[in-house]
């Protein structure tokens, strides 16, 4: 776990002093709102269809206990009840009030926490994956690596101004959990043919209005060389990417309309005189913050059996469990997708209880998924039906990480000033068919996103079934796609043709599924099927 | 008919424009005609709103409804919290909006 020095919480609690008088001097007049608008949205706080919307970051999805409990207070607090776990690992809350905002960002700033860069043309929340330092496959623990990125994209002068958003993934085992390629930087932890570790710098991929999957542009970095690769790759970005048209802006445009090959170049050039200036911090600090990720107080000897007499918690173990690095423990997954509920939302007492069973049963960790769930990293496997018993109790319990009921899906037109069409009820309707016809247990891995806009923050370009919002003509209207992945297998997802209205698509959701449960093969998943036999009898199937 | 709206300054709760006061209630906005700018231009400087804007809305024997969905979204609040728009404890209130 990150821990503030005396310089990180001074910093923090200054910021949140002058947004105290930001603040006072909107509210008096002095500052119009023209002039006040960017330096809330530099401390998070949108402005959104019902309310001001403040965005908490939450470093690479990673909580602790203490934390936790005061989001749920915050919830309680300044907000309705409850808040929004997103798919950058964050937190949003859609009900504060201006004159709030800096007793909460104080709230916050006493759990070493910040909404500072979820907003703006910088470089936002680092995000990781949410199963770091617990597992079995990883290669290391990222998260050093994450927060050092952390901790050098903060407050950075020279990135403060890019010409749009910037968004860097730190990952450290093939399984790719944390949509690494789809990052402006999305960084891989490996090693070479010589045993070293180093990173494989991943440049220009992204979702949103022109989807692109980031290509590999160096595939061993030094780790000691890691802040001055990445500042190179920031740098020829800063100095070329397209700051004229908003919506070529990002850094993918800029990497496909160089190339590949011309903008590594750049950068290696760029590399190679950085080099020169010693921009590395120390390796000194490297360790140091090495010593916050040491794993904890780990049991040995611990029995990897558990009584499954109970179906419905083998159900649970089997689905939202993940393999473990230290025998007799595994990862555990607690899903915020009840059926026919909002994706992504827990209650205050909700939000408490997972702070709880984090302290009980997982070393008083806690992880956000991209996902919009939220993992205990370390419980022991002996743990599991206590554990199970209590989350049950608090209808915490569904079974459905990686099934059709999972679903990622944004705020959508219910909250977003953004959006086009909603995305929660497509949501909670989708679930709603497959637990009442029965057929969801039949999908197996199926991984369903939804947006409510082009912006894409429902990842529908990587759902294995994506939908897309639309506004045709003044009504909701729902593209179906199909064929997208954001795991190692990276894909965009292709349109499958004319959208759907609401209960369309829901239709269309179910015959698509109909369709792969008819055409499958042993072992194959959705998307397997879908490559395999491809677009057609899908397209048939929907609109024949 | 042309209804104003904007957000509080303070509470960011949505707001319409009554022809005195801005309420919360869509109900209560009246048609502005060619008033807008006039209008959202005196109240923001006396900071009552924050960044009014005109929209399209009708009127029949229901109350007044913004010809846009989003703008209805905002009038009711979010469709899937039925507990927290402003016709609590009403299930088909969602059904307003589309
Ligand atoms: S995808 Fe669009 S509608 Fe959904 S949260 Fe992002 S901006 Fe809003």
């Amino acid at each position: 776990m990150y821990k503030y020095d005396s310089w990180d919480q001074q910093m923090v609690d200054t910021r949140v002093e002058e947004f105290r008088d930001q603040t006072r001097r909107r509210l008096s007049g002095e500052l119009p709102e023209e002039k006040f608008r960017p330096l809330r949205l530099m401390n998070g706080l949108y402005l959104q269809l019902h309310a001001y919307m403040l965005r908490v970051a939450v470093p690479y999805g990673t909580l602790n206990g203490a934390q936790m409990h005061a989001l749920a207070d915050i919830a309680t607090k300044y907000d309705r009840g409850y808040g929004h776990f997103t798919t950058r690992q964050n937190i949003q809350y859609n009900w504060i009030k201006l004159e709030d905002a800096p007793d909460l960002l104080a709230d916050l700033a006493k759990v070493e926490m910040h909404a500072i860069q979820t907003s703006g043309n910088c470089i936002r929340n680092i995000s990781s994956d949410h199963f770091a330092g617990a597992a079995r496959d990883e290669l290391i623990d990222p998260r050093p690596y994450a927060e050092l990125m952390r901790q050098w994209s903060s407050f950075h002068p020279e990135f403060s101004y890019l010409p749009r958003k910037f968004k860097i993934a730190v990952i450290a085992s093939d399984t790719d959990r944390a949509a690494m390629r789809l990052h402006d930087i999305g960084i891989q932890i490996v090693k070479n043919a010589e045993g070293e570790i180093g990173a494989a710098f991943y440049v220009g991929g992204g979702m949103g209005r022109t989807p692109m999957i980031a290509p590999c542009i160096n595939e061993f970095v030094p780790l000691d060389r890691l802040i001055t690769y990445a500042e190179a790759c920031l740098r020829v970005y800063n100095r070329y990417g397209r700051r004229d048209n908003k919506y070529k802006a990002r850094i993918k445009i800029l990497v496909h309309e160089l190339g590949k090959d011309e903008y590594t170049r750049q950068v290696e050039d760029e590399y190679a005189h950085m080099l020169e200036q010693g921009v590395e911090p120390p390796f000194a600090e490297l360790e140091r913050i090495k010593t916050y990720f040491a794993d904890p107080a780990f049991e040995t000897g611990l029995s990897t059996e558990v009584d499954r007499s109970d179906p419905d918690f083998a159900l649970w173990v089997d689905r939202n469990t993940h393999p473990h690095k230290a025998d007799g423990y595994v990862s555990a997954v607690i899903s915020l997708k009840p059926v026919g509920g909002i994706p992504g939302d827990a209650s205050d007492e909700q939000i408490h209880l997972m702070a709880d069973l984090a302290t009980e049963y997982s070393f008083d960790e806690l992880r956000v998924m991209h996902t919009q769930n939220i993992v205990l990293p370390h419980v022991k496997i002996a743990d599991l039906p206590a554990l199970f018993a209590k989350l049950d109790a608090a209808g915490l319990s569904t079974p459905n990480l990686d099934q059709i009921d999972d679903i990622i899906a944004c705020p959508g037109l219910d909250y977003c000033s953004l959006a086009n069409a909603r995305s929660i009820p497509v949501a909670q309707k989708i679930s709603e068919r497959f637990a009442a016809n029965g057929k969801g247990a039949e999908l197996g891995q199926l991984k369903l996103k939804i947006s409510g806009c082009i912006n894409a923050c429902g990842h529908h370009h990587a759902g294995h079934i994506g939908i897309l919002g639309v506004d045709r003509k003044g009504t909701e209207n729902y593209q179906l796609l199909l064929g997208g992945s954001e795991a190692e297998d990276t894909s965009l997802a292709k349109i499958t043709g004319p959208g759907f209205d609401e209960d369309g698509i829901v239709g269309a959701v179910e015959t698509v599924t109909d369709v792969y449960l008819a055409q499958r093969t042993d072992g194959e998943r959705f998307l397997d099927t879908y490559r395999r036999i491809g677009m057609a009898p899908f397209k048939e199937a929907l609109y024949d | 008919m042309k209804i104003l709206t904007g957000n509080d300054l303070k509470t960011g709760q949505v707001v319409w424009w009554t022809g005195e006061y801005w309420s919360l209630h869509v109900n209560d906005a009246i048609d502005v005609g060619d008033k807008a700018d006039e209008i959202a231009k005196r109240e923001e400087a006396l900071r009552n709103v924050n960044v009014p804007y005109a929209i399209d809305a009708t009127q029949d024997e229901n109350g007044v409804r913004p010809a846009h969905i989003k703008e209805r979204v905002r009038a009711l609040g979010p469709t899937v919290r039925p507990d927290l728009t402003l016709k609590p404890a009403d299930p088909a209130a969602g059904n307003w909006v589309i």
